[in-house]
């Protein structure tokens, strides 16, 4: 009966894609077709008329336009340290809730939505209004208030990771061997969690690379920065510079993807997700 | 077991109708049983302090800062002056605008996010088309801000080449009222990154819609219309409401793009809060600005609000 039912459109004979009937299911395939390819049109193009409109030529002069090297050196330590922090707070924060505190994970949740929906321009705000003056002198102050920007993919990660790990007999098998908690965690979790600890890393990265509100009214050149200050001297370097950030991000989630899918292809885990913030309850229906 | 044990009231009157658990008349003095049970406690929760105090010092302490901070005048009093600007004239008109946009950039990219999602989820698992859309929404919904006006002034700018294209065929968009560097403008623009973020974040409630229940509302004679009025809808409403609220707040906090798009000129809430950091206001208002995210603050809450009252609302609906 399925397999009557097929369209031909090459799906496979999955319960879900089994039509009601034929007519029915190729109008559901032209309608995916439709909403994709406007889809498709209103994202691309704006972007191969941007390649066009900046030319090849613009692309290998952004490297030796002044303040690209300082302002992208300033980005990558402050993406460098950013990530470091996140992780070596986040990582144990979310391992030992789910371990010890599995009744708070409501909380966090919710505390880790915070940087979502409060505006980085209010944050900033107040972070100028009580940084002390010699932390207000050093970029860094941007890596400390980019943890916290960066929490809720950190988080959403993490916890994705560990979810699909069975954590209580894995500590408990390795604490009957004798490990450390320190050991467990290096050894033990760190290593299951490679595919969360990836995609978390690759959002903080992402996110520090292409912060502009703080950077800027911080006043601080970070790349984001320098791309919009330099756009007064030269539009086709900006959007060759705007396009090659595009790309660098494209390349970096690319590879978590990837990485991911092939990762949970093997071990039967969980798929890689960019970003949830669907809560679970949700998913056994009402 | 323990909070019975720990509960004063059981302790002083054992014979109180409702305390009929055999472990409320437990024997030991109740300050030092308090004490140990604190002390468990805080050893229980000891984990997760460097979060708690790192969340403490880098977002409640600046939000705390800033609500204190429009109530005061420059020299440290008391004083509702910064309220009240911020509530008014110039300031006003920004929050209306600041909402309007963010209505229109939450619910429309919300729907067509919606479609994109379920266009993908109906496709097979390890589609290609599925998997480059997934990354692409990845690439895009992060892709905010300056590089993204960029290449919209590049392509729909006033000379850029879309523009261009568009006037050659005799569709002079300019000429109908829309301009980049207005409102117009910057909701085409914001819909590059909100659509794709709800793409990412409705993608896992889709995923929990059963086939199953497809397959059964049709066995029972449901049509398209009745399943999705009946079981895919209701399913849905819930993540759909929670994911509109959070393009909401994206769109209202959005500020690069924006800045970048129309170097400040339209009255946009994030704009002017941004504008008093930069130093382009009289001296001695600084404590607007403060006042002014404190309203932000306020227009998010109320959308919560309004959030868990459509929540029951629709869970009511689901029963």
């Amino acid at each position: 009966m399925a397999a009557i039912a097929e369209p031909a459109v090459g799906r496979a004979a999955s319960p879900r894609a089994r039509g009601r009937r034929r007519s029915g299911s190729s109008a559901g395939t032209v309608w995916r077709w439709v909403i994709l390819l406007a889809a498709g049109v209103y994202f691309l193009v704006p972007l191969i008329v941007a390649l066009r409109f900046a030319g090849i030529k613009a692309f290998g002069s952004v490297v030796s336009e002044t303040g690209f090297t300082s302002s992208l050196g300033l980005s990558v330590r402050l993406a460098i340290v950013t990530t470091v922090i996140t992780i070596a707070l986040m990582l144990p924060t979310t391992v030992y809730v789910h371990l010890r505190l599995p009744g708070i994970r409501r909380l966090m949740e919710g505390i880790t939505i915070l940087p979502i929906v409060i505006p980085p321009v209010v944050l900033i705000v107040g972070v100028l209004a009580i940084a002390p003056g010699s932390l207000k002198s050093s970029a860094y102050l941007l890596s400390l208030e980019y943890v916290v920007l960066a929490m809720p993919f950190a988080y959403r990660a993490i916890d994705a990771g560990l979810r699909s790990l069975d954590l209580k007999t894995i500590v408990e098998a390795s604490n009957s061997l004798g490990a450390r908690s320190v050991t467990t965690l290096m050894r033990v979790i760190l290593p299951n969690l490679r595919t969360a600890l990836l995609s978390a890393t690759v959002l903080t990265v992402a996110l520090v690379l292409g912060e502009y509100t703080m950077a800027s009214l911080a006043l601080y050149q970070t790349f984001p920065v320098w791309i919009y200050v330099n756009s007064q001297t030269s539009g086709q370097v900006s959007v060759a510079a705007s396009l090659l950030a595009l790309f660098v991000t494209w390349f970096f989630l690319m590879i978590i993807t990837v990485l991911g899918t092939r990762q949970s292809r093997r071990t039967g885990g969980g798929q890689v997700t960019l970003f949830t913030v669907a809560r679970q309850e949700t998913k056994g229906g009402a | 077991m323990d909070q019975t044990v720990t509960a004063p009231g059981s302790l002083v009157d054992p014979g109180a109708p409702g305390s009929g658990s055999g472990a409320a008349v437990a024997p030991g003095p109740p300050a030092k049983l308090n004490l140990r049970v604190a002390l468990r406690g805080l050893r229980r929760i000891a984990g997760a302090v460097p979060f708690a105090v790192y969340v403490t010092l880098g977002l409640l302490l600046p939000m705390v800062a800033v609500a204190i901070g429009a109530f005061q005048t420059n020299s440290g009093g008391f004083t509702f002056s910064n309220v009240s600007a911020a509530t008014h004239g110039i300031y006003l008109k920004g929050f209306w605008q600041s909402i309007i946009l963010s209505v229109f950039t939450s619910i429309l990219p919300a729907i067509f996010g919606l479609l994109i999602a379920y266009a993908i989820f109906t496709a097979k698992r390890g589609n290609v088309l599925r998997q480059v859309t997934i990354t692409a929404s990845g690439v895009f919904a992060n892709f905010g801000g300056v590089p993204l006006a960029f290449l919209f002034i590049a392509s729909a700018g006033s000379t850029g080449l879309i523009t261009h294209w568009l006037a050659n065929i005799g569709l002079n968009i300019y000429n109908w009222g829309f301009s980049l560097y207005s409102l117009s403008g910057v909701i085409v623009v914001y819909f590059y990154f909100q659509v794709p973020l709800m793409v990412l974040i409705i993608l896992p409630a889709l995923e929990g819609l059963r086939p199953a229940w497809r397959e059964a509302a049709e066995n029972m004679g449901a049509r398209t219309w009745d399943y999705w009025r009946y079981v895919g809808g209701p399913v849905l409403l819930p993540s759909f409401m929670g994911c509109v609220l959070l393009l909401f707040g994206s769109a209202l906090s959005a500020y690069a793009t924006t800045e970048a798009l129309t170097n400040g000129t339209i009255p946009l809430t994030s704009i002017q809060i941004g504008s008093f950091l930069n130093g382009n206001v009289i001296a001695g208002q600084e404590n607007i600005g403060k006042a002014l995210g404190l309203g932000m603050v306020v227009i998010i809450a109320i959308a919560m609000i309004i959030y868990v009252a459509l929540q029951r609302r629709a869970s009511k609906w689901l029963r």
